[in-house]
């Protein structure tokens, strides 16, 4: 009734952890205006089924993956072609599961002349967690560029002055990764023992 | 130098002399300065710094008054809000989303959530009354945050008047959220499914008072600096930045507005219903800090235009649901004002402790487990007083998010701020970021 599976113990003590499920590739048609991106953009952009690993349609909303190596490319042809001449940032996931494409770059796009979104997904492998810049296609990437970098690790290539900017030069350690634990310490009330948010039960 | 200045000490460094100004004895500083042949001056401006407009730091390199280089020092403010979201439910969620943009705390919770009930799938289940409680709340909150952008903006310039009556109208706003949320910040008043509880009794009427006290109010600070010739020359032609830039740099917000480009959310990517309200949007073609002053001004009458027309909906759809039907999501209490302040209302207490075992064992599973969110990515995007504020929001399926990210526009308005100061005066570069108005609880998240 509440979502658990197997033995239904959800007293949370069972060690049940929920794989993070990512949403397939879509068929076409797309619906709404994601066919005419897609098509524009294969026009625009011969070498499409190279550089775009999928294409989700999810929620209402339109994911490309692209290989890394190809996003700056993409990226121009987006700007000045397809009029997505927005981006709204870049924000960072970790999948500490996902072996080999551990880390994330999610970046969004807006289109002010169409009234479209869309979101750019590029994965690399923590071993390798490389990523060309998009700031010289997109100058207000800069400061989300530097939080991804200073929070997940990833390393723009490219970028102006890739430093930290949220947490102090010297800080060691990526806080927004998976691994990168949250800290805390046990809190006495009445002699009672409150264990800080991540030592407590789950119910994953 | 030779005895020691306990004000303005200086050593040397690699980067050249450095003079630390502590206690303000300008002569002395002044005169060592005068000694060094160079012209180049790096002066740090903040963090704590009464006109950065918060923790703000500000690397400035001068010649003489005119900036060369700015560059803006961030994170001051950095308290790990979306790393400590994914340690708590779904619903624990707009608590700490609340505290990010301190001024706009009704917008983070209401971006939030509607990327959770995107993730849900229950969007359209939402119900009206919900939603046109949201808009009230947010358009009240529009209100207070640019009345604290007005009266902090003029006070850095030096105006101390306007400061005093834009204070005293967010006060108004802020009895109006007291009265509703029994909190004048930090609501967590939106909640994934709707908002947290009904209106209470005479809210209608203290709104309708409210406005009407704004509406007359507001011509107190129009009086005192439109068309005031000191307030016109330190803002007119200040801060310049054109669309192109606000393009590339991804800026929004009354500073996109201020380029001609009458682009707001609420008008061309409605949410919450605002197609179904008449309001305009306000747009200047200025590109200065002027402009962006005038299109708040103008957006405090827009807003209580939107009011107006949300209390008589409101009336129209009394004793509505403000909570979706599902009852896998809504928060089983209803919550009720008592005398010892707001909980769990004396009826659902009676009922799960006397009368319903389910509705026990279902109290408690969504109250302790919290409810599952299919797994995914959603990106909700709303129109906040800075610009677009988007959600970014992965769920593993599991009672807590997988990843929280909020597009502050702040954060990435704060950009800016080198293109609309350099090649300007030092005191202009307070005019520009008071006119961005950055809230750094937002930037640094």
């Amino acid at each position: 009734m509440f979502g658990a599976k197997g033995t239904g113990d959800t007293s949370g003590y069972s060690g049940l952890v929920a794989k993070v499920a990512t949403a397939g590739s879509s068929e076409r048609p797309y619906g709404g205006y994601f066919d005419e991106v897609t098509d524009n953009l294969e026009r625009a952009y011969p070498e499409f089924s190279d550089a775009i690993e999928r294409v989700v349609i999810d929620r209402g909303e339109l994911t490309l993956h692209i290989k890394a190596e190809k996003l700056v490319e993409v990226a121009f042809v987006l700007r000045d072609v397809l009029k997505f001449e927005m981006c709204m940032g870049v924000n960072g996931v970790h999948y500490p599961e996902q072996t080999g494409r551990e880390l994330h770059a999610v970046y969004l796009l807006l289109s002010m002349t169409k009234n479209q979104r869309i979101r750019l997904e590029v994965s690399v492998a923590d071993s390798h967690p490389h990523i060309p810049s998009v700031v010289e296609v997109w100058a207000g990437n800069n400061w989300h560029e530097r939080e991804v970098f200073d929070m997940f690790g990833i390393i723009f290539d490219g970028h102006p002055g890739l430093t930290r900017i949220l947490m102090p030069d010297d800080w060691k350690g990526h806080p927004q990764r998976k691994d990168y634990a949250l800290g805390g310490i046990p809190v006495e009330y009445k002699g009672a023992t409150t264990p800080p948010p991540s030592e407590r039960r789950s119910y994953k | 130098m030779t005895t020691f200045d306990p004000y303005a000490p200086s050593r040397e460094t690699t980067e050249g002399k450095v003079f630390s100004v502590t206690g303000g004895d300008w002569d002395s500083l002044v005169q060592e300065i005068g000694a060094t042949k160079e012209e180049r001056v790096v002066v740090n401006m903040g963090p704590q710094h009464p006109s950065t407009h918060g923790v703000l730091r500000l690397v400035l390199e001068l010649e003489g008054e005119t900036i060369t280089e700015v560059r803006c020092g961030i994170g001051y403010l950095h308290t790990g809000i979306e790393k400590n979201i994914e340690f708590r439910n779904w619903t624990q969620g707009t608590t700490f989303v609340t505290r990010m943009d301190y001024l706009s705390p009704l917008h983070n919770e209401t971006a939030y959530c509607l990327a959770v009930e995107k993730l849900l799938g229950i969007t359209n289940d939402v119900p009206e009354r919900a939603s046109v409680i949201r808009v009230m709340m947010m358009e009240l909150n529009r209100i207070s945050s640019h009345m604290v952008a007005l009266g902090t903006g003029a006070l850095e310039l030096g105006a101390m008047g306007p400061m005093f009556f834009a204070f005293r109208d967010r006060e108004t706003v802020l009895e109006i959220f007291e009265m509703i949320t029994g909190l004048r910040m930090n609501m967590a008043y939106v909640r994934p499914g709707g908002v947290q509880q009904d209106l209470p009794d005479g809210a209608y009427t203290k709104i309708r008072e409210g406005v009407k006290l704004m509406r007359k109010n507001f011509k107190d600070n129009a009086t005192l600096l439109i068309g005031n010739s000191i307030w016109m020359k330190r803002t007119q032609g200040i801060g310049y930045l054109d669309l192109a830039g606000c393009t590339t740099l991804g800026i929004t917000g009354p500073v996109l507005r201020s380029t001609g480009m009458p682009w707001d959310l609420r008008k061309v990517q409605p949410y919450c219903g605002y197609e179904n309200y008449n309001f305009d949007v306000v747009t200047a073609d200025t590109c200065d800090v002027y402009g962006r002053f005038l299109i708040r001004m103008n957006e405090l009458e827009q807003s209580l235009r939107i009011i107006e027309q949300c209390v008589d909906k409101l009336e129209k759809l009394h004793g509505a649901p403000v909570m979706v039907a599902d009852k896998k999501i809504a928060w089983p209490a209803q919550l009720a004002l008592g005398g010892d302040g707001l909980g769990n209302s004396l009826d659902h207490i009676r009922e799960i402790m006397g009368t319903s075992m389910e509705s026990l064992i279902h109290h408690f599973k969504l109250v302790t487990e919290g409810f599952r969110v299919p797994a995914g990515q959603a990106y909700a995007a709303i129109e906040s007083p800075r610009g677009e504020l988007g959600a970014s929001i992965v769920s593993d399926g599991g009672t807590r998010p997988y990843r929280v990210h909020f597009r502050e526009p702040s954060f990435n308005n704060l950009q800016a701020t080198p293109a609309m100061s350099e090649g300007g005066m030092v005191a202009d570069i307070v005019a520009a970021v008071a006119s961005i108005d950055p809230v750094m609880g937002g930037v640094d998240r």
